[in-house]
């Protein structure tokens, strides 16, 4: 187990050191700069800048520059935000992102578990039904669109609940923006549930311990659950990943101080340092994520070996 | 006893807590942007102006309607060739932390900005500034040399390069501020982190949740503090404008500074007498590129800006109201006393006369419905942007112009336009200070480079000896109406040449609930906290 964890972990330097670069390079073919806005710069302020951020040397020397920063742990400046630098920012933003991907998982995941095992167990009848449609419309309305509606729903007529804004510590704060979150990753969690706990309880060794007659509670608890959370575990890594990398939009809209949003701002003002530095933390993130959940996946199924 | 004595005093806590709570009046505020950065030799935009001038003041400041008051200091004088001003302090000015402010902040604030290794980005305003160039520039090293000089702790004496009337309203700006020199010779770049801050205005920054908000309470170190009524502000950040208008129609703003121009009509008739829409100083403009054939001749120009219907852009396309714009001088600008607004000689012309001259100067020049002028049009992605280059291309089509559109994000936007890689192209410009030569300056000459030439600004490469001549001249012109007139000229000239096509100018897009009192709209749009109040 040891060794399997540590081959993994040292197989991910290479593929982070080849991440870093492209993604320092193909930053750096891309039309535009971190100065171009709407005023042309008088020539001895861009000069001046580009010197203060080592923009003036050559390509491959600021690359050398770079990562023996970030050897030492230095994001090194943001180049859009003087105040901050992009260690900083990522610091700050981080543990609101995790909180806020982590509370939606966590959530969406029990609620989504649990309405695809009531489906399954009540396929094709009413409570089947209502959670099949309400599961549609968690999936099919786009985020954003969602925001909106709890927004003016929840925040402007009914009056619950902030329509946005973060305050450090307060709940109501989060209702909405979690629920946004919860929504379609507990869509997914359900369907793929609800599919895969149908084909459990048709095998042949359910209908054996029927036949044994053992009550459904003990069939579902012993025999069911276990095999029929497979498939959702494998989706589980994929859909974490998700919710902490893609709260972009729903930090946008509900003002709130994650990192996701500096994801796409940061690219597209040509920031350089924090498109790095985001996409670093955004992959140290995926790939703890697969791992954890092949380890998951290990435990549930003895064929898999962590050789 | 002590149980009832507890529960006695606890109450009384509670209530005096819940008291003093009530009486502080806090200003929320939907700020847009996430700040860059709130050091006034770093910040680059409104979102920025509006935290930095609420905690910092200059020897200038603006007054409810934005018009440059003193702020700092208490009095000035102006040499007789209007080269050297002269200010006096007032007196028993502090920081927050209760350092006195004195002549040599000031000093040290210019030297900061124009010094090369601040790379402050909008120094150049300064440039008036006696040497405030040459030390940006590293042809002048010795800081000394700048023109700005502590006479005594209570007297600034500013030298310029040449007379510049509008050089009070210069000093309004954030790039004229005052930094707190002994908390910079401490930590450095490091003054603005939130432990570290201290200001002179009217307000102190003490929390920053990045991407979250800033908040400021009110400083009772400022020498006006008796007159601000607001004990607090946030200032939020807020990038999704559908978002921002539904959190202010749930009270968790008190002021929108920007709203989604789908909303305005909503907005005019569901919350009548909260919107503040006010042309302010800036124009809408299309440039469009001389150095590419057939564009260099003036009456195709003329023929597309005449087909373009200004009139249907604000109230329809947009529906805020935008007012149409011929001339380049945004009205209301200052130091334009006695020029009547630029009108093209066919503003009398309907719209179906417009039309109809237009393409008859297309015929003229074999540019047809069967053969036309294909062009493309460049824009930096944006609804509106997209929505006013869909109309505009249907209004040319009528002209025998075939445009196709192209859309890229603002950097790229922008990189193509200043290299020249573009037929006609979308632009805006909003005055850093109200002047005529701040948007004249848009249509001048290169300057000559390591043998390139820098057009700067002027995107569209308009070049004309006797506007340059004209605009030159006004610089060192001392009285103001004949400076006036020649920048009038100046302005008749390129606008008779169609230099560039300006569409509209721009409107302040403000709302403000009924309970603040004191917002005024401005040509600036300019609302310093420290005129407003707030009633529950």
């Amino acid at each position: 187990m040891f060794g399997y964890v540590t081959r993994r972990v040292l197989s991910a330097i290479p593929i982070a050191l080849i991440a870093v670069t492209a993604c320092f390079f193909i930053l750096r073919l891309a039309p535009g700069g971190p100065f171009d806005g709407e005023r042309a710069l008088p020539p001895v302020t861009l000069a001046n800048l580009r010197a203060h951020y080592n923009l003036d040397l050559p390509l491959i020397q600021q690359y050398f520059i770079y990562v023996g920063r970030l050897l030492q742990g230095d994001f090194g400046p943001s180049m859009v935000y003087n105040d901050f630098t992009v260690a900083e920012m990522l610091w700050i933003g981080l543990p609101f992102t995790l909180m806020l991907g982590l509370t939606a998982f966590v959530i969406g995941t029990i609620v989504g578990l649990v309405a695809g095992a009531i489906s399954a167990v009540n396929q094709n009848k009413l409570p089947d039904y209502v959670l099949v449609m309400l599961v549609m419309v968690g999936l099919v309305v786009p985020n954003f669109l969602m925001a909106a509606i709890l927004q003016l729903v929840f925040g402007v007529y009914l009056d619950w609940f902030p329509a946005g804004g973060w305050q450090s510590g307060s709940l109501a704060h989060l209702v909405l923006p979690v629920t946004v979150l919860v929504l379609p990753h507990a869509g997914r969690t359900a369907r793929l549930m609800r599919g895969s706990m149908i084909e459990v309880l048709g095998t042949n060794y359910i209908r054996t311990a029927r036949a044994k007659g053992l009550g459904q509670r003990l069939i579902l608890a012993r025999h069911a659950i276990k095999p029929a959370l497979l498939p959702v575990v494998s989706y589980l890594g994929p859909g974490l990943s998700y919710l902490l990398t893609g709260s972009l939009v729903v930090e946008q809209v509900f003002a709130l101080p994650g990192i996701g949003k500096y994801f796409i701002s940061a690219a597209l003002n040509r920031d350089y340092g924090l498109v790095l530095g985001t996409t670093i933390l955004y992959m140290f993130i995926i790939l703890a994520v697969n791992l954890l959940v092949d380890i998951i996946y290990a435990w549930l199924d003895p064929k898999v070996r962590y050789s | 006893m002590t149980q009832t004595l507890k529960a006695v005093t606890t109450a009384g806590a509670i209530a005096l807590l819940m008291s003093s709570a009530a009486s502080a009046v806090t200003l929320n505020m939907m700020n847009g942007s996430e700040p860059g950065s709130i050091d006034p030799h770093q910040a680059s935009g409104d979102w920025e102006n509006r935290i930095i001038g609420d905690y910092i003041e200059g020897l200038m400041a603006e007054d409810a309607d934005a018009n440059a008051i003193p702020g700092q200091a208490e009095s000035y004088t102006v040499s007789d060739d209007g080269l050297v001003y002269t200010f006096k302090l007032r007196d028993g000015i502090q920081w927050s932390d209760g350092t006195p402010v004195t002549a040599g902040d000031f000093v040290f604030a210019f030297q900061r900005l124009f010094n090369p290794a601040t790379a402050s980005d909008y120094a150049y305003l300064q440039f008036p500034i006696k040497n405030g160039s040459e030390i940006a520039e590293g042809t002048v090293t010795d800081f000394n040399e700048l023109g700005v000089k502590a006479i005594d702790d209570k007297t600034v004496e500013i030298t310029l390069e040449g007379p510049t009337p509008f050089f009070l309203q210069a000093l309004t700006h954030y790039t004229a501020y005052p930094v707190p020199k002994h908390v910079i010779d401490a930590v450095g770049d490091d003054w603005t982190k939130i432990e570290n801050i201290v200001g002179n205005g009217p307000y102190t920054p003490t929390e920053w949740v990045p991407g979250s908000y800033i908040k400021s309470v009110k400083s009772e170190t400022y020498w006006d503090a008796a007159n601000v009524q607001i004990d607090e502000v946030n200032y939020f950040v807020q990038d999704d404008l559908a978002a921002a208008l539904s959190r202010y129609r749930a009270g968790e703003y008190d002021i929108l500074t920007d709203i989604p121009s789908d909303q305005a009509e909503w907005i005019k008739t569901n919350l009548p007498g909260q919107d503040y829409f006010a042309p302010f100083l800036g124009v809408y403009y299309y440039v469009i590129n001389q150095e590419k054939p057939p564009f260099e001749n003036a009456d195709v120009r003329k023929a597309l800006s005449m087909a373009i219907n200004r009139d249907v852009i604000g109230p329809d396309v947009l529906g805020t109201g935008e007012v149409p714009a011929y001339g380049w001088v945004p009205p209301g600008t200052a130091n334009y006393e006695g020029v009547e607004p630029y009108q093209p000689e066919w503003i009398g012309l309907s719209y179906e006369e417009r039309v109809a001259e237009a393409k008859a100067i297309m015929e003229g020049l074999g540019y047809t419905a069967e053969t036309p002028l294909t062009l493309q049009l460049k824009y930096n992605t944006n609804d509106n942007h997209q929505r006013i280059a869909v109309a505009i291309t249907s209004m040319w089509e009528q002209i025998g112009v075939k445009a196709e559109l192209f859309n890229s994000e603002t950097a790229v936007h922008y990189d193509s336009l200043r290299a020249g890689d573009f037929e006609v192209g979308r632009a805006g410009w909003l005055l850093d200070y109200s002047d005529p030569s701040n948007t004249l300056d848009l249509l001048r000459q290169p300057i000559e480079q390591d043998g390139t030439m820098n057009w700067g600004n002027n995107y569209g490469r308009y070049s004309s000896d006797e506007f340059e001549a004209l605009v030159d001249q006004a610089t060192t012109e001392q009285d103001l109406a004949a400076r006036a007139k020649m920048l009038g000229d100046a302005e008749k000239i390129a606008m008779d040449a169609t230099a560039a096509i300006p569409i509209y100018w721009y409107i302040a897009q403000n709302v403000v609930s009924p309970k603040v009192t004191g917002f005024v709209s401005n040509a600036a749009d300019i609302h310093r906290t420290r005129w407003l109040a707030k009633s529950e």
